[in-house]
């Protein structure tokens, strides 16, 4: 009984803990549209600089108002970096579409992360005990630390003022109304950019406290920014993207659940252990799934307001030129070649590239034709590496059986994630996708005894040479995509179109169009499962990043790289994107840095996309 | 037997009842046109028989089968065709690809991951899109099509599932008034050729008095009168409701 009543107050105080930083992302996502992806990077530039206030410096002192007065100071910083990340960056891609805002926001992160690890170091930090609060309190004859029971009451404290803002001044106002309604907002002759930079810093200001307040329970370290930004997605989008109200709730709801599950006993199914203690993302999962079958835009959500602008038309797919066929033809003939030129290094770049251009063609699927932008394609990818790894570590299966066990892996992943993922779309679609894919990620981290956790699993090798293992690679990736490709020109292909175009319409015609796109969520995932399978006998082993983040955003760069519209075009960006990224790699170990940098400038220089880029250019010149 | 029975149709949103007990028939090769002010339910009803939404209480019967609350992909297999008030089509797929995705779709080929579409039916949607008199513009795409041209070819995509009842929510609107006279007249020819029941609702009174085989008028979700166009020319309460006697919009 007791031990229950600890449990509950600790939900409470990882509740209150998770809400400061759920609720500045939906209030900037309220009213920007924005998801911003570096609001990770500002919880962990809060605690790191709160950690270097209150206790790197030494000359502030450890009393009550050097501790209290680091955190604020830091979080009020912190804003300040944001309201500049605003001033710069953002500002000048509020028209962007969608997955630009979204790239951007992920080269802050990548930047964050190299300067974060420049400054502090890449070892933990221990953070200091709150002044006057090192103490414990008894709660039914159990120890509960002073410092989660502050905590408890920061939560509500917080969501009480934030609802006084909201509420009783115009500021707040103006807020409601910009969620509820941007365009008209800025046609009453609001001023827009103070509205939308004055939202930032207090988004920023509010996660970088979060990150502040976690100093004294637990150690600050370089990869806060990625753990926390899933578990705040999936409260955002449980809460109801933009209310404050709903990411309290479901803050609440996903911590509880969290907490109790701690007192889960493991348990043993075909003489697997399964620790569901050990399982965090799980309840998040749980909360997640329910609240989406019930109401698909969360708790307190309301659907998003038909947009008055015309959606982007997307041009039509016609039949390949010849001069691009033949082009085609000869770069795979070229390919059939390269073991007889190419050195033993040149052959893995060549095997790494095509299976990413497998890759990027299952997303390009999806994303193209689909209409469909996924955030978390690595969770398919992932699925499919375990997939094979695991067969052949449990089942000592061969190689073959391992590149179908793979992608079938990854398909059921596909089949149940789709399910869910083709109820909303859009930005909310992205976001509830990488949540599947952090789900996917904290599986294999956590469950350490059938994965290897962050160990992996090793000694994953293929039962041919490198040289067949390159052809290998080329035969399953020419294939992966023309079939991907054939699927496009197929009445299967027409009726994906068609539901992106115009749902309406094709709803009219007797396209069940959740149906379609849920069948085209499942072949994208089958094939990025494939992918992964290969590169899991390519590495030699598998490990939980390759269905982190990153590999996500790496997909996805590929993609907008060679542009969405063409079907070629992810092709050339596979190449292009992994042989300039495998280039970085060996140059600099600031390469995350450099990457960010040019995300960011790419971004800035063509918000449009490389491709809308050139498809301007190429209809002006055609004008002319 | 009519094709389309309406009877006892409602729907509330919250507190107001936009569309309160309507009841109305639409023969085969009939032009019903469906009229009303501005906020008479002539949309909410539109949606009801279309599956959009689903009606409080009523029935919608397609040929004496019961098709009420049925989802619009349902209705549509059963023989309805639909055009947009605001035109709906697929904006990066040509004119022929739009009107052979409806074909493929009527004809159950939609499933085929490895048929080549672009052959697929292409003689039956130029066939289509004659009738509408969009055949040589069958390669443009729908995205930069004029406004008129798009809603002949929804036309042509509501005509693909050979329908039994094609509804029409302001086939009109938005275009030249030659234009919308021009586009109803082949609506009547292309109706009563296949004998296809045409409910829809208009704003231009000349389209919907000169096109109409018959009118209903609806005013505060309540059918006041029907009748031919002459019949409700002349009717009072239309002339109330229109020409602003007070009697039916309250007073105010």
């Amino acid at each position: 009984m007791s031990a229950l009543a600890v449990q509950f107050l600790n939900g409470l105080a990882s509740a209150s803990a998770l809400f400061l930083v759920a609720c500045g992302l939906s209030i900037i996502f309220g009213v920007s549209r924005i998801v911003n992806f570096a609001h990770g990077s500002f919880y962990m530039l809060g605690a790191y600089l709160a950690w270097t206030f209150t206790r790197g410096l030494g000359w502030v002192g450890y009393g009550p108002l050097g501790f209290w007065g680091g955190i604020l100071a830091a979080a009020l910083i912190v804003g300040l970096i944001g309201v500049l990340i605003e001033l710069v960056l953002l500002r000048r891609i509020y028209q962007a579409p969608e997955l630009f805002q979204l790239l951007a926001t992920f080269g802050v992160v990548l930047v964050v992360q190299d300067v974060t690890m420049a400054i502090w170091g890449a070892q933990d930090l221990l953070g200091p005990r709150a002044p006057g609060l090192r103490g414990a309190i008894d709660v039914m004859g159990q120890r509960f630390p002073q410092y989660d029971a502050l905590l408890i009451l920061i939560g509500p404290v917080v969501l009480g003022l934030l609802w006084l803002l909201f509420n009783r001044t115009r500021w707040g106002t103006l807020v409601r109304a910009a969620t509820a309604d941007r365009e008209m907002v800025a046609a009453l002759g609001v001023d827009q950019r103070k509205l939308f930079t004055s939202v930032f810093f207090l988004g920023t200001f509010l996660a970088a406290l979060g990150g502040g307040l976690q100093l004294p329970r637990e150690p600050v370290q370089l990869h806060m920014d990625m753990a926390i930004i899933a578990d705040a997605f999936v409260v955002v989008v449980v809460g109801g993207m933009g209310s404050v109200g709903g990411a309290y709730l479901a803050a609440l709801l996903i911590a509880q659940l969290q907490a109790f599950m701690l007192l889960v006993p493991d348990f043993e199914i075909a003489g697997l252990t399964i620790s569901i203690a050990k399982m965090t993302l799980i309840p998040s999962f749980l909360v997640m799934a329910v609240v989406l079958i019930a109401r698909p835009y969360g708790l307190l959500g309301k659907a998003p307001s038909h947009a008055r602008t015309q959606a982007s038309v997307e041009p039509v797919v016609r039949v390949t030129p010849p001069l691009l066929a033949k082009f085609g033809f000869a770069t795979v003939a070229a390919l059939i070649l390269l073991p007889l030129i190419a050195d033993e290094y040149g052959l893995m770049v060549a095997t790494e590239i095509l299976i990413f251009v497998l890759m990027a063609a299952s997303l390009h699927f999806m994303m193209g034709p689909g209409g469909m932008a996924s955030f978390g394609h690595a969770a398919y990818f992932g699925l499919g590496a375990y997939g094979a790894a695991l067969a052949a570590k449990h089942f000592d299966a061969p190689m073959e059986a391992g590149l179908v066990a793979g992608p079938v892996l990854a398909t059921l992943g596909g089949i149940l994630f789709g399910w869910f993922c083709v109820r909303l779309s859009g930005v909310y679609l992205a976001m509830l996708t990488l949540a599947f894919a952090q789900i996917v990620w904290s599986i294999a981290f956590q469950w350490v005894a059938v994965t290897g956790g962050d160990n992996g699993v090793l000694g994953v090798w293929p039962s041919i040479g490198k040289t067949g293992f390159f052809y290998l690679s080329l035969a399953l990736a020419v294939v992966g995509v023309l079939l991907l490709r054939r699927a496009i020109y197929s009445p299967f292909g027409y009726a994906l179109r068609g539901a992106r175009d115009s749902a309406l319409r094709a709803d009219a015609i007797g396209i069940d169009v959740k149906r379609v796109q849920w069948t085209a969520f499942a072949i994208a995932a089958s094939f990025a499962g494939l992918a992964g399978a290969l590169f899991a006998y390519f590495k030699g082993s598998v490990f939980p990043t390759y269905a982190a983040i990153p590999k996500s955003v790496d997909a996805l760069m590929m993609v907008l790289l060679g542009g969405v519209q063409t079907i070629s075009g992810p092709l050339v960006g596979a190449a292009v994107y992994m042989g300039l990224h495998e280039q970085l790699v060996r140059a600099t170990e600031l390469w995350r840095l450099v990457l960010g940098i040019a995300i960011i400038a790419l971004v800035l220089a063509f918000p449009q996309g490389i491709a809308g880029f050139a498809a301007k250019r190429w209809a002006k010149e055609d004008g002319a | 037997m009519s094709v389309l029975s309406v009877r006892g149709l409602h729907k509330s949103f919250g507190g107001v009842e936009a569309v309160a007990g309507v009841d109305f028939d639409v023969a085969a090769g009939e032009m019903l046109a469906l009229i009303g002010p501005n906020g008479a339910g002539k949309t909410t009803c539109f949606n009801m028989l279309m599956g959009q939404l689903r009606p409080d209480a009523g029935t919608v019967s397609l040929d004496g089968a019961d098709i009420t609350g049925l989802p619009p992909r349902a209705i549509w297999r059963r023989g309805v065709g639909r055009t947009f008030q605001i035109t709906a089509t697929f904006a990066s797929m040509t004119v022929a690809e739009n009107v052979q995705t409806a074909l493929m779709s009527y004809r159950g080929d939609l499933g085929r991951f490895f048929a080549r579409a672009a052959t697929l039916h292409a003689d039956d949607a130029v066939a289509l899109l004659d009738q509408v008199g969009m055949a040589d513009q069958r390669d443009r795409a729908c995205g930069v099509l004029a406004y008129g041209d798009l809603k002949r070819v929804e036309l042509a995509v509501a005509l693909a599932n050979a329908p039994r009842l094609l509804l029409m929510d302001e086939p009109t609107a938005g275009m030249a008034p030659k234009e919308r006279v021009a586009l109803m007249e082949l609506t009547g020819r292309l109706a009563r050729a296949r004998n296809i029941a045409v409910l829809f609702t208009e704003h231009d009174m000349d389209v919907v008095f000169g096109q109409a085989d018959r009118v209903i008028v609806l005013n505060r979700g309540k059918l006041i009168a029907q009748g031919t166009p002459a019949e409700v020319r002349a009717h009072k309460a239309v002339r109330d409701v229109y020409l602003g006697g007070g009697t039916m919009s309250g007073g105010h």
